[in-house]
Order: C-alpha cells, then structure tokens, then sequence
C-alpha cells in the first residue's frame, strides 16, 4: 500500500481530530460485577439459562446517546404460563439498571422495544422470569463509537 | 419547549384475540442527573421512572425506567385485544407529574 | 476505492478509535421511503457548476439503526419538535392578538413547499433570510412579539414545522433575486477557506473525503436538506447554524454568529449545492 498524498492527509485530519476532541472521561462505570450482581438480585437466587430469550441490539451504536434495543421471549403467555419481568442492564454505564418491562397474559407477547443510552463498549444483558419460575438470559456487545465531529 | 406530550400509535381496529402493537414515544429530557451545569454543578436527576398500560381497567404491560433510557423515551410493546374498549396510558415524572393519554380500539 | 477503504481504516487506527474495519467505506446503496409512501431523492445529479459528480444525502452514512429511525414519522423523535411546532403555530402572541395561523391558515396549504426554497431574498434588510429570520421578521413586523434569539422559544419547532410541509420536495433556491448571487459566491469562498489551527475547510472534510472515515465518524456531504435535523447526541432537533458552528470549532477556528452574514452566504451556498435532494427535516443523525 503506497500512501498518496491524499491518504496522508486523511491521516492527519484523523489524528488531529482525535486529539482535539479529547478522550471522553465519564462518571465511574458499574463493573461486570455490579452488573451480574443485580442479575443474581432479579432471578431471585436461580442460574439463568440460556435460550428462549432473545436480545437485538446494533453491533456498532453510532452513537451511544440513543441505542435501540429490543427484547422478546418465547413463551405461550396464558393465564398459568407467562413471562413476568424482563429486566436490562449495562455491564459499562455509571450504573448497571435500565429498565425493567413487566408483562401480564394481556401482552400477547413478551416482547418490547425500547432506547437506551450506552457510555462506551460494553455488554447489555437482558433476563427474563416466568410464572412458572424460568429465568433466561442473553447478552450481547455494543460497540460505541467516539464521532469525530462535535458539531 | 418544555412541554410533555405523550404520542400514541394503536391500531383503530383488531380481530378479536388478535395481538397488536403499541408504540409510544413522549418528549422528556430523562435527565440522568450525572450530567454537570456550565458551571460545573450537577444537573438534579428528573426522568421518567414509570409507565403503564391498561385496557378496561387491567393492566396490560408496565415498566419501570432508569437514567439510561434515553432522552424521548421510546416505548413499543404488544397487546392482546380481546373486545372493544379503551387503552389507558400513564407516564410518572420524578416531580411526580403524571402524563396520560387514551386511545379507543374497535372490533373488526 | 480499494485504496481509500485502506486508508479509512488506517485512519481509524491512528485515531485510536475502532481498530476494527467495523463499518465499510461509502455511502450505502438504499432507498429512503419515509411511512412506506413518500419516495425522498436522496441521489441525484448536480447542478451545473457543481464540483460532485452526484449529490447524496446524510441519511446514506449513517448506520442501519440510524437510518430506519427516519424512516417512520412516528418512530422519528425529531417530530416531537414538528408537533410543538404545529402548537406554536396556532398559539396567540403579541400585541396584535395574532397567531401564524391567523395570517397564514392551514401551514399544510400555506406553507406546503415553502421551505424548500429557503434562503430567499429580503430587500428590506438587503441580504438573504432563512426561515428562522423570516419567522423573527413575521413576529417583530405582524405580530408585535420579540424576535426569538437563536436556538430558543419556538424558533426551532417552528422552522421545523414549517420545513416538514415540504417534505419530499426537491431544495431550489433562486439565486437572481437581488444580490444572492454575490452572497453565493462569499459562501462558496468560505467553503473553500481553510482556516483554524487545523488548516481545515469545509471541503476538506466534505468534499475531498466524504465516504471515509474521522475517527468512528462516517464523513458525508454536509448537506443541509434535513435540517433542522434530530442529533442523537443531543436528542434534540438541532438547527443548521448550530451545525456549521459546531463543524467550524472543531478546525479550531473562531465560530462567526448565528444569522452573521459569514453564516448566511455560508447557508446560501451550502443550501445550493444540496440542489435536487429532498426536504428530509426532521433528518436523524447521529
Ligand atoms: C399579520 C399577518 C401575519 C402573521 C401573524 C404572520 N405572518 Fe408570516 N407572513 C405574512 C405576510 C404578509 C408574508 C409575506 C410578506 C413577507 O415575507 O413578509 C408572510 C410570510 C411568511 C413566510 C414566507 C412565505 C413564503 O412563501 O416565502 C413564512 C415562512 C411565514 N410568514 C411564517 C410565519 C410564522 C411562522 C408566523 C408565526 C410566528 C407568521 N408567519 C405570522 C403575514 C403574517
Ligand atoms: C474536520 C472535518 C470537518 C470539517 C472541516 C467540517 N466538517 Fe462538517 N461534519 C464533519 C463530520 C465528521 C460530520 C458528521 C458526519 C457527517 O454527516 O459528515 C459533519 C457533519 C456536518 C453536517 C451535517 C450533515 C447532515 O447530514 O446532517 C453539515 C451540514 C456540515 N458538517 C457542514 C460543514 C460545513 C459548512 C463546514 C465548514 C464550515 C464543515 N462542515 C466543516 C466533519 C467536518
């Protein structure tokens, strides 16, 4: 790869812009601990199991001030089977809470959508209790972007 | 502008037994109250922590929201319509300000 | 375009951003249906005179969440702003006793394609006004109320609103009304000045290297056509001015006012190079 004058360019802007906005420096993040911890906290003692439960969250969030999410469980949601709760959090923000979505048999459906915002990189879990007891888990990793623009 | 008002998207219409979906959205700054004023004092928290939804007096879906909903919170959710009748909606501000809205829904 | 694909990602590198080739280069290749109806011209030819070969809205850039947030008028949060607007509209101000609507009636009708052709000539004051000053001159002239400063009161949900009727149509602006033309050409000459402890021009970034990436930013045309546009940074409807601002501090340069004649010729000719793309406010980007 041979740099032309243009790439070079391109280069210095990029380095430029990188230093002149300057590193994000937020509030103290929530470890994956105090993450798993309230995990623990809402299944009530129970190991989540995997399936059944589906997060959809971007790969790449452009940026990390409006990220949709959306949550859906499989479940027949009749009077004596249903999800009950469906909780979500962030291993990476100032605290690990981000909303928790109760459902009734009158959903039809354990499944919503919401917009969250994301501090920098991180994963957001999603868990899910049922009447019957059930809790599952998934989780997925968000990469946020730093723009170079303030504009 | 600092006025709160709720939207509302549900289907005029369902077959009966059939599950739609609900979209609300409502302007809100969710202030997570770990932002800082030009001066540097901490802005106070004031989001909207709550939402519920019911129809015919039961309740159909609720959720309970923190700072890092964001700003507008955008809410979408399904809804089984057994018979005609009213949705309610109702959104709790922090300052204790609750927003409601209501919507009909036919049967097809 | 294998060369500049290399050269996005060893930008990023340098950066220190992403130092994965998370999202390729270029603008994708989709079409902006807004409500599953109305078909936006988000590609289209340029102008004659024009330095780009084609002329492609922001909405290209962005990623997929992004893009489909437009895509929806109830899902776009931007339009919260529009609505207030629409409430504006019709409120009672000033010592007339007035409302826009009681000069202006339905903005459907009255202001269906208005502000697509904006910035307009104003031979009163002998320089080009935008919405926003058109708004201030309606509410100080007819309705006996202050001028909005910049950025506040209604200012913004009413220029909103008020671009919203036009959504779809083509932007044109006439530029043999009085002196637009000169203005045009200051514009362009601010266009093209680097300036700042960067050395950056609006072209550098836009023109030269749009497609590629800054740090984990997708740079696109800097087009206009969707303003004021909703910034997910900000969440918030945020107004052109405010975006040349912003773009004009990060070369490091002293930021002119809003509504300065600096930024007015700037808006002029950046309006025209955007010539044939479609009104998209409230646009959503990042
Ligand atoms: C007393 C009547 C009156 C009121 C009230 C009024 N306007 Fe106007 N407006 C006019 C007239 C007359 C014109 C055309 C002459 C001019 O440009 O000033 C105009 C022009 C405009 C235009 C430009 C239309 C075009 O085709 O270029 C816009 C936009 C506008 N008004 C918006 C508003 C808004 C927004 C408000 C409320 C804040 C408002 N007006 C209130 C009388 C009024
Ligand atoms: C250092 C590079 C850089 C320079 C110089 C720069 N911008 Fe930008 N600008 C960006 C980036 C990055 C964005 C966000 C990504 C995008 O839309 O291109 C942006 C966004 C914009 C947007 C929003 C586009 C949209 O679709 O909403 C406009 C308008 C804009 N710039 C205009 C300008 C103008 C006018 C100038 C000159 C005064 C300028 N920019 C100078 C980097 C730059």
């Amino acid at each position: 790869m041979t740099l032309t004058r243009r790439s070079m360019l391109t280069l210095s802007v990029g380095a430029a812009i990188g230093v002149a906005a300057g590193m994000r420096t937020g509030p103290a993040a929530a470890s994956a601990e105090d993450a798993m911890a309230k995990v623990k906290e809402f299944a009530g003692g129970a190991e989540p199991a995997t399936g059944t439960i589906t997060l959809d969250a971007p790969e790449i969030a452009e940026n990390g001030n409006t990220v949709p999410i959306s949550v859906s469980v499989d479940s027949p949601m009749t009077d004596d089977d249903y999800v009950t709760s469906v909780a979500i959090y962030a291993d990476g923000n100032p605290s690990p809470e981000v909303i928790t979505f109760n459902f009734t048999p009158l959903s039809g459906e354990a499944s919503a959508t919401t917009r969250m915002r994301l501090a920098k990189t991180q994963n957001v879990i999603a868990v899910a209790k049922t009447s019957k007891g059930g809790v599952f888990m998934d989780k997925k990793e968000v990469k946020v972007t730093i723009g170079g623009c303030g504009g | 502008m600092a006025t709160v008002k709720p939207r509302v998207k549900v289907p005029k219409s369902a077959s009966a037994g059939e599950v739609i979906t609900i979209k609300t959205l409502i302007s809100h700054p969710m202030e997570s109250g770990q932002r800082k004023d030009k001066e540097g004092n901490p802005i106070p928290r004031k989001i909207i922590n709550k939402f519920t939804c019911e129809f015919n007096g039961q309740t159909v879906f609720s959720c309970d929201l923190d700072p890092a909903v964001s700003a507008n919170p955008y809410l979408e959710f399904t809804a089984k319509v057994n018979e005609a009748g009213t949705f309610k909606f109702a959104w709790v501000d922090d300052d204790g300000s609750v927003y409601t809205h209501e919507q009909e829904i036919a049967l097809k | 375009m294998k060369k500049q694909y290399l050269v996005s990602v060893a930008a990023i590198a340098m950066a220190g951003a992403l130092s994965t080739a998370a999202v390729a280069g270029g603008p994708v290749d989709e079409k902006l249906v807004i409500d599953g109806e109305i078909e936006m011209t988000t590609r289209t030819a340029p102008p004659e005179g024009h330095p780009l070969d084609e002329l492609i809205s922001g909405w290209h850039y962005r990623t997929v969440e992004t893009r489909a947030l437009e895509t929806d008028s109830f899902e776009n949060p931007g339009m919260l702003g529009v609505e207030d607007g629409e409430q504006i509209w019709n409120t009672v101000e000033g010592t007339e006793g007035k409302s826009c609507a009681s000069c202006h009636g339905d903005a459907a009708e009255s202001m269906k394609d208005v502000g697509a052709h904006f910035p307009k000539w104003d031979a009163e004051s002998g320089r080009p006004i935008n919405i926003e000053l058109q708004i201030n001159k309606c509410r100080t002239e007819r309705m006996g109320a202050e001028a909005y400063k910049f950025d506040k009161g209604g200012q913004k949900p009413l220029t909103a609103y008020i671009k919203r009727q036009s959504l779809g149509t083509p932007v044109s602006i006439d530029l043999s009304q009085g002196d637009m033309q000169s203005w045009w050409e200051k514009g362009k000459e601010m266009y093209y000045t680097r300036t700042g402890q960067l050395n950056l021009s609006c072209a550098t970034c836009h023109e030269d290297h749009n497609g590629q990436f800054i740090r984990a930013d997708h740079l696109s045309q800097g087009q206009i056509n969707g303003f004021p546009t909703y910034r997910l940074k900000q969440g918030a409807l945020v107004s052109v001015h405010n975006r040349f601002r912003g773009c004009i501090r990060d070369t490091r340069a002293e930021m002119p006012a809003a509504f300065s004649d600096e930024l007015m010729a700037l808006e002029v000719y950046v309006t025209w190079r955007g010539t044939g793309l479609s009104v998209e406010t409230p646009a959503v980007r990042q």
